[in-house]
């Protein structure tokens, strides 16, 4: 279910908020880049969940754990509290129902780490504005009609719902369109303009 | 009436092989009883095996190989009986996925198997005749108990890895549910944690067409010097068709006609089809022993691990440390993906480590017997995984 094709700059990121050792299930692992990358340089424990058979079977060839399934009807099979970290990497915005697949996230896990393309992104704001187009960019390729990304929201958005399924963030990270890190203390709004990804921590 | 009048010189051999195979054997006397499920205890007990590779110092490099139904110990050897080479010999060899140069790789014949463990041919020590069907009842759970006794036997506190396919692979979540610390990876490919009722329906088909020839006369057909050819290749004939997937024989026979330009009007095998399982029925039997198939179809139906925990699947792995790696086939019908994901889920209930990887192919249910070289990909990937976890390859 790994909808970017463009290098996983948020990748980096979410390594640096995951414990080292700690037990990892990754929702949405594509070819288990992320979790090879976790398991080389953090040693997690980590379990994997993805949509397509080609991403399962190349990540089961890597020697990762991984099975196929769907977020938004699998995660039920899997006991609470039963990992450290559960991540979603760039996939809440493929899901049927990403509410649903969120409060699954922080039910699985004690923690829960979401990356997500940011929809509030001024480019983004200005093929809609100025183009009267759906945007179409690096990181996000598709054409409206053949996208799988069917619930894009911006940082703002995903903050509210947040609130909304009672999560608390623990941290945040915006990054701009060439993979660095906003500054730390601006406000949602300067993030929700200029951040092209984000990545949250999240807790129960 | 003399004694294997019926026979062929095939059917000496397989005969021969029931008793005194060519195998190794390990003799479990009086003092090691084997408790059946049924109830009753089975002694002694006769486990016929064949190895490959060698047992490494601590004992952390066996890997057991599960047959299935119409399998047998022969896993990459020339085959006593028929000449043929191993069943698996895609999969197990040097340098192969299971690599013998470096794994000690063990397979037995399963008990109530007809090459040599004990089974319904063999002598009954209290008769001096073959056992028939007064044999008890054997089930997967027993298989697996003799299995582990062999494990004992050669001294290894865990096997590495336990691998097979459809009943094997039943064997294998037996193994990892009832003997979860002596297995530190398990590959169940092509197969479920219980038998449906589709396919129960299959095999009474068969076990009615055995039980219907004549010359099958009770189950004491050793003794009468018949065989029953006619109701075991029936038998064979109609499981066939479920190791295959409508593609796959649509491919490969089509409506073509056998050696014929025009259908005849009769009963002969007029179509290629009907002429192909004419042959796979024949040569099983030259293989096979009719009780025995009784007994191991007996011992696939009545497998249904949640059963075994008040309907809780989850509960037959609960708190399990085995590695786990799922197989499926697209196309195979008698086990289809469904069961496996059920199975892979019921892991991820308990919290275990679980791969489950469904290849694209449509050569239906025997496509985990062919050369499916995603499949060899994905176990080959795993294993290396658990090798490295093992500390039988660097990190």
């Amino acid at each position: 279910m790994s909808v970017n094709t463009h290098p996983r700059v948020d990748f980096d990121v979410i390594a640096s908020l995951v414990r080292p050792g700690s037990k990892v299930l990754d929702v949405g692992c594509g070819d288990g880049e992320l979790l090879e990358l976790l398991q080389t340089t953090k040693g997690i424990d980590g379990r994997g969940v993805e949509l397509s058979q080609k991403g399962v079977n190349e990540s089961v060839a890597r020697g990762l754990s991984v099975i196929q399934g769907d977020a938004d009807s699998d995660l039920k099979y899997y006991p609470d509290g039963g990992f450290d970290y559960v991540i979603l990497s760039q996939t809440l915005q493929a899901t049927r129902n990403p509410k649903n697949v969120l409060t699954e996230l922080l039910r699985i896990g004690e923690k829960a780490i979401v990356s997500f393309p940011n929809f509030g992104h001024w480019r983004v704001r200005a093929s809609l504005a100025i183009n009267g187009r759906m945007p179409v960019t690096k990181d996000l390729p598709y054409s409206w009609y053949d996208t799988p990304n069917i619930h894009f929201c911006t940082i703002s958005d995903f903050v509210d719902m947040t609130k909304e399924v009672g999560a608390h963030v623990e941290s945040a990270v915006a990054l701009n369109a060439l993979g660095a890190r906003l500054g730390f203390n601006m406000p949602w709004g300067f993030w929700n303009l200029f951040g092209q990804q984000a990545v949250f921590l999240l807790k129960r | 009436m003399t004694k294997a009048s019926q026979s062929t010189p095939q059917i000496d051999q397989k005969s021969q092989e029931a008793t005194n195979p060519h195998s190794p054997v390990v003799d479990f006397g009086a003092d090691r009883p084997l408790h059946l499920d049924s109830g009753v205890s089975l002694s002694p007990f006769r486990i016929a095996y064949q190895s490959y590779g060698e047992l490494n110092a601590d004992k952390s490099n066996a890997i057991l190989i599960c047959h299935a139904l119409t399998g047998d110990q022969h896993v990459a050897n020339v085959h006593p009986v028929t000449g043929k080479s191993g069943w698996w010999e895609t999969l197990v060899g040097p340098g192969k996925p299971i690599d013998t140069d470096r794994y000690f790789v063990l397979c037995s014949n399963v008990l109530g198997g007809c090459l040599g463990s004990t089974g319904p041919a063999s002598i009954n020590p209290e008769t001096g005749m073959a056992y028939a069907l007064d044999l008890p009842v054997i089930t997967i759970a027993d298989m697996v108990r003799a299995q582990a006794m062999l494990v004992d036997h050669f001294g290894i506190e865990q096997l590495f890895a336990v691998i097979g396919g459809s009943m094997g692979g039943m064997q294998v979540l037996e193994w990892a549910s009832s003997h979860s610390d002596k297995v530190f990876a398990a590959v169940a490919i092509a197969t479920g944690a219980r038998h449906s009722s589709q396919n129960i329906a299959f095999h009474e088909v068969g076990r009615q067409a055995v039980m219907a020839d004549p010359e099958w006369k009770e189950g004491r057909y050793l003794e009468a010097g018949t065989v029953p050819r006619k109701g075991l290749s029936v038998a064979r004939m109609a499981a066939h068709i479920t190791y295959l997937s409508e593609t796959a024989l649509h491919r490969k026979f089509g409506r073509n006609l056998q050696d014929r330009q025009n259908v005849t009007f009769g009963f002969d095998a007029d179509f290629q089809i009907e002429s192909y399982l004419r042959y796979q029925g024949m040569s099983f039997v030259e293989r096979f022993d009719p009780n025995s198939y009784l007994y191991m179809t007996r011992a696939m139906d009545y497998f249904d691990l949640a059963a075994e925990h008040e309907g809780r699947l989850a509960d037959a792995f609960a708190g399990s440390k085995t590695r786990f790696c799922i197989v499926s086939f697209t196309s195979d019908w008698l086990f289809p993906t469904s069961e496996s994901r059920t199975v892979a889920h019921a892991l991820n209930a308990a919290g275990a480590s679980v791969s489950f990887v469904e290849i694209e192919s449509d050569r239906g249910h025997d496509a985990f017997l062919l050369d499916e070289p995603e499949m060899f990909s994905a176990i080959n990937g795993f294993i290396r995984s658990a090798a490295r976890a093992r500390g039988l390859l660097p990190t």
